[in-house]
């Protein structure tokens, strides 16, 4: 079963002259359990279409559904509890007067969950701080622990999907080694569906098993992880990209 | 032959409720006419580093050396009004993200021209207006001309880093401190902007410090490169043979890349050892 299915999205912001498209015409599909990259370089309407999803963007046209279900104007609770996000920034994606307690209470009580306290340690087991890390407000925390509530943040309605943009890049690679592991795991643990978007060529290539090239709004490629590593890239676009990716990882 | 810059023992810290929080601790390096880099995570006083040589620590922030020279020009002692001389003209810095280092109210032409004219006086604006053409044409900016009249929010971010090496460059100094120059960028533009960077580094025969967090990047544009961790530095080789680092901090941090080529199930995580903290600095001269 498709676990997420885009057909024919346009994102547009600004009216008049000064109209212009984020997203044109995009069609995907990821499959339930499946892990899908998104990359391209700034501008190229990768995170728009993220946002668009989630419902931040209320500009678009085209069909979008999660799970079978068609996405209308507005978001239901249940698509909160289906689908969840975590952000770029983790130093801004916290609110700095919250304790992790109050953030992680904040969304089990939205979505109606009872036992919360438990959920909340084991949630913190989860993301591999610990329930030590509970009173804590984000100054407290380094960002590789930052993004770890992020993430413990996202997981806690029990959702099938995670978005997940740029969650690393704003971390030192050793971090980021840390992230990503724990987004394997987690995947693994839950059986979750990744729609993940980076610039980084490396990372979506540890993470994803298929990947779309944006480039200007559109979708130039797909591919799957073999057939990149492969560097058996059919577009120019794709081919510069990996080649930057690939000098500057190499010699 | 003199060093250009010759650090002994450099120590930065910062007197904070819980104590004093050393963030440089005791570094030695030397610099010639070559490129070196400087690698470590967030945290690890590598820009500290950069920010002492130009002597841009603020107080309660304190900066000691036994010796912090560039060439015969002793930096520890000169007075303010000395180092406002050195800044920019002799030594120079590109910070890391274009969009807070360049005056949102001035065009890109008025900038570069203050930028040449505050170190020579002597250039009249008209020479000075040429010579800003010239620059950004070097940094491989298209239509110079119009791009002299725009203002920063209208150039993209490669272009606005390029703009900040052209500014930083034309008054020709023989040291550029380059702090992570690149990683407001993508991957795209990354290259072009340090090709175009290393290229006027070495035709101008300047001396380079690339700070950056990115190991690979930096074995890729300099020559040596320091590691360092906790404000010490713990390896010190050659940027070719970067893959045959024996320090587990460097070796960890190559390891925990994910590459694209070579995949692995899982990523290596680094095991910090309490005693690279205490182990002593190691000294980076050439």
């Amino acid at each position: 079963m498709s676990a997420l299915t885009i057909e024919g999205l346009n994102v547009w912001f600004g009216e008049g002259r000064e109209h212009v498209f984020a997203v044109r015409d995009l069609s995907l599909d990821v499959e339930e359990g499946a892990s899908y990259g998104l990359v391209g370089e700034s501008g190229s309407g990768k995170s728009t279409v993220l946002r668009a999803i989630t419902g931040l963007v209320p500009t678009w046209r085209g069909s979008m559904s999660v799970m079978g279900e068609a996405l209308g104007v507005g978001r239901t609770p249940a698509f909160y509890k289906t689908v969840q996000m975590v952000f770029q920034d983790p130093y801004a994606s916290l609110h700095p007067r919250h304790t992790v307690d109050q953030v992680l209470s904040e969304v089990l009580k939205l979505h109606g969950f009872r036992d919360i306290d438990a959920r909340i340690d084991q949630l913190l087991v989860d993301v591999g701080l610990g329930p030590g890390y509970r009173f804590r407000y984000p100054h407290q925390l380094s960002g590789g622990q930052r993004q770890r509530v992020a993430i413990a943040r996202a997981l806690a309605p029990d959702p099938r999907i995670l978005l997940l943009d740029e969650p690393t890049s704003a971390l030192d690679v050793s971090v980021q080694a840390e992230i990503l592991n724990l987004l394997t795991d987690l995947r693994a643990r839950h059986g979750l569906t990744y729609l993940m978007v980076s610039h980084d060529l490396g990372v979506v290539g540890h993470i994803c098993e298929r990947i779309a090239v944006m480039q200007s709004g559109e979708i130039v490629e797909t591919l799957g992880v073999e057939e990149m590593r492969r560097l058996e890239a059919k577009h120019p676009y794709t081919q510069h990209l990996l080649d930057s990716s690939l000098r500057s990882a190499r010699g | 032959m003199t060093p250009l810059l010759d650090v002994q023992n450099l120590s930065v810290k910062f007197p904070t409720r819980g104590g004093i929080a050393e963030v440089v601790r005791g570094i030695s390096f030397t610099l010639g006419k070559e490129r070196l880099g400087i690698v470590g995570e967030s945290g690890s006083g590598k820009s500290m580093t950069g920010r002492a040589i130009l002597r841009l620590i603020r107080k309660p922030g304190q900066v000691t050396a036994d010796r912090m020279r560039m060439g015969e020009v002793d930096l520890l002692a000169a007075s303010e009004k000395q180092m406002r001389a050195i800044r920019g003209s002799h030594i120079s810095m590109i910070m890391q993200d274009p969009k807070f280092s360049l005056n949102p109210v001035m065009s890109v032409g008025q900038q570069i021209v203050e930028a040449l004219r505050a170190h020579d006086r002597r250039t009249s604006k008209v020479a000075a207006q040429t010579r800003a053409i010239e620059m950004l044409d070097a940094v491989a900016i298209r239509d110079p001309e119009r791009v002299m009249t725009l203002y920063p929010h209208e150039v993209s971010g490669g272009m606005g880093q390029r703009i900040m090496i052209a500014m930083m460059l034309i008054p020709d100094p023989e040291i550029l401190i380059a702090d992570e120059p690149t990683s407001a960028l993508d991957v795209s533009v990354q290259l072009q902007v340090l090709e175009i960077m290393d290229k006027l580094v070495r035709e101008r025969g300047m001396g380079l410090i690339f700070i950056s967090h990115d190991l690979n990047l930096v074995a890729n544009f300099c020559d040596r490169v320091a590691v360092m961790y906790a404000g010490r530095i713990v390896e010190v080789c050659e940027a070719g043979r970067l893959h045959e680092a024996v320090h587990p901090y460097t070796v960890g941090l190559l390891n925990s890349v994910p590459n694209l080529q070579n995949p692995r199930p899982r990523l290596e995580v680094l095991k910090r050892d309490p005693a690279w903290r205490d182990a002593p600095s190691v000294v980076a001269s050439s």
